[in-house]
């Protein structure tokens, strides 16, 4: 700070919290955004890229280590499993399986997430009690092991699984998007809106939703990676997307008895999810710092 | 306060029959139990004397009675693969399971707080990056994974520590690490923001402006403050823990009720599955519940609101 008396012209020292606030701000976190790009591409062009067929491999070239290493060769870039198969090719097409799991997931979980905390928020009385007590129990239910037991018992498919873990998210979008909505609907627009004959579907979706959009976005992002972690968790257990479709968590399962052989079958899927996972959640958090600071607490 | 912990209890108590209720959907629509118990060599009369007793001749609401009231004794059937009763074989396996929580846990205090702590207090410099990146690997890195990074590193490249099984007493540090990491970047992100507010507000200013030394501001009137959000996620966390304990025991082959969950699955041993997972939904309910009588009882806003 300058001393007392001196004429020296200085900006206003900020307070620690906007000063770092301001300096978030400016940053776009690239390398995540590239990471989160390049998942998508390849995700969905899986086919055209990958050099391999990700689901045949021949037994001469089992084990084969990543190209850098020694035995490696360039035609198996990150080498390959004990059965032959291209790990690059296994791992371009397992974000094939971790992107459309978690569009599918988030998009249904979303939607009933929305619809409940809309209901919840706009009627109050016993459908918000019955609806937000349903969302306390879900929370208070282990959710891998809810799927494991609904996965026993109807059988393993890409179904349940999108149906287990859209269980598992839409009771967050249920809670924030009711307190928004009970926020919203106090608010002299809406207000308005009723006087001048809106019906309720209309003032619904017309005037409330729009402003829940923000919150949704940000959840969204956050929950990607809740997402990909919970249904590779669920593919190491052998309760997910059934094999020989490569998905991240199942060819991490694959190495495990293989590591002091084939130490990379287990590394490279797993540096996948990390990588993704990762810049989705600084990814999530930069945005939800841009978007709605209130959020925060969510972390 | 009352009036709240009555609501708290009653929600525990509805979770637990909600999920009995799931439990018991779920192994109707698995198929006809008769077929898990008996094979080929049973008789007619194994038959006649199993339908009587699960209730299968009657309506389905009279068995889920049948199935709840089993249930609150301990009985959930004999597991198909060990032939003795489900409970037996998981009051076995939960020292073990407890012993690796509490191990996780502590792992989760002693690394989260203090660097929780020293990346808020020394915000900026190389202690701070060390703190985001055990944050950063702590939250993305799936835990399974971490965990055979872990006995890739320490068991098969170095030759530190032994990769699984609990046969030695240093066989518990990798999976405690490998579950207790997530929980230490929580408590270090949470700790870290919380600090940093209140190193924020004023009445830590005042304490400077009174001349209140450096270390008595952090230890004195910053931590008390700040550890109230860490309490309350450490409770959560006891809870969650269990969870944890599913995939870790798995990768490490520890002899706990996670461990015994996936083979019930692997198995297709539905009566011990589903004693399973009422007792892991039981812990976790009692921790919430736990917490939450803990919260109200720190901080007075929850207890009149």
């Amino acid at each position: 700070m300058a001393a007392e008396g001196t004429l020296v012209v200085q900006p206003a020292p900020m307070p620690a919290r906007i000063a770092r606030r301001a300096w978030q701000l400016r940053r776009w976190p690239l390398i995540p955004m590239f990471i989160l790009a390049l998942f998508i591409v390849t995700g969905v062009f899986a086919p055209l890229i990958a050099p391999h067929d990700p689901e045949r491999g021949g037994l001469r070239d089992r084990n084969l280590p990543p190209a850098w290493e020694e035995g490696g060769s360039s035609e198996f870039l990150l080498g390959t499993d004990h059965l032959g198969r291209d790990m690059l090719s296994r791992v371009i097409f397992g974000a094939r399986i971790s992107l459309v799991v978690a569009a599918v997931t988030l998009g249904v979980g979303m939607g009933i997430g929305v619809a409940s905390g809309l209901a919840a928020g706009w009627y109050g009385g016993w459908i918000d009690e019955v609806l937000m007590r349903v969302v306390d129990i879900k929370l208070a239910i282990p959710t891998i092991l809810l799927a494991l037991v609904l996965v026993l018992a109807l059988g393993q498919s890409f179904l349940i699984i999108v149906a287990v873990l859209a269980i598992a998210v839409w009771p967050r979008f249920a809670r924030n998007v009711r307190g928004e909505v009970l926020q919203l609907k106090t608010m002299d627009f809406v207000a308005l809106a009723k006087v001048a004959g809106a019906s309720t579907p209309r003032i619904l979706f017309i005037h409330i939703f729009p402003g829940v959009i923000n919150t949704l976005i940000v959840l969204a992002t956050l929950e990607v990676g809740i997402v990909i972690l919970l249904e590779s968790t669920l593919s190491f257990l052998g309760a997910g997307v059934p094999p020989p479709t490569p998905a991240w968590g199942s060819m991490v399962s694959d190495g495990r008895d293989r590591l002091a052989v084939a130490w990379w079958i287990s590394t490279m899927p797993g540096l996948a999810i990390m990588a993704t996972v990762l810049s989705m959640n600084l990814f999530g958090d930069w945005l939800r710092d841009r978007l709605d600071p209130r959020l925060r607490q969510l972390g | 306060m009352q009036r709240y912990l009555l609501r708290r209890i009653l929600l525990a108590l509805v979770t637990l029959l909600a999920v009995s209720l799931i439990i018991f959907v779920m192994s109707r629509a698995a198929g006809d139990p008769r077929h898990v118990y008996l094979d080929d060599y049973s008789t007619q009369e194994d038959w006649d004397r199993l339908t009587a007793s699960l209730g299968l001749d009657k309506p389905y609401y009279q068995q889920y009675g049948i199935f709840l009231g089993s249930a609150l004794k301990g009985d959930f059937g004999e597991s198909i693969k060990e032939g003795r009763p489900s409970m037996e074989v998981i009051i076995e396996r939960l020292p073990a399971t407890f012993q690796l929580g509490l191990a996780a846990f502590a792992f989760s205090v002693i690394v989260g707080v203090p660097l929780g702590i020293l990346s808020a207090v020394k915000r900026g410099t190389f202690l701070d990056m060390v703190g985001k990146i055990v944050a950063l690997v702590g939250q993305s890195a799936p835990v399974f994974w971490l965990g055979l990074m872990l006995v890739f590193l320490f068991a098969v490249r170095l030759d530190w520590l032994p990769p699984y099984g609990r046969q030695e007493i240093s066989s518990i540090v990798l999976p405690a690490v490998a579950l207790g990491w997530f929980y230490a970047a929580a408590n270090l992100r949470l700790l870290r923001s919380a600090m940093l507010n209140v190193l924020d507000s004023e009445y830590v200013k005042l304490a400077r402006a009174k001349g209140v030394s450096n270390n008595a501001v952090i230890w004195k009137h910053s931590l008390r403050n700040a550890l109230i959000p860490v309490l309350t996620f450490a409770g959560i966390t006891l809870g969650s823990l269990v969870t944890g304990s599913l995939v870790v025991e798995t990768v490490f082959a520890w002899p706990g009720l996670g461990q015994l969950a996936i083979q019930a699955l692997a198995g297709n041993d539905y009566p011990l599955l589903q004693a399973v997972v009422i007792v892991f939904t039981l812990m976790y309910v009692t921790a919430a519940l736990l917490v939450d009588i803990m919260y109200a009882y720190i901080d007075p806003r929850i207890r009149y609101a």
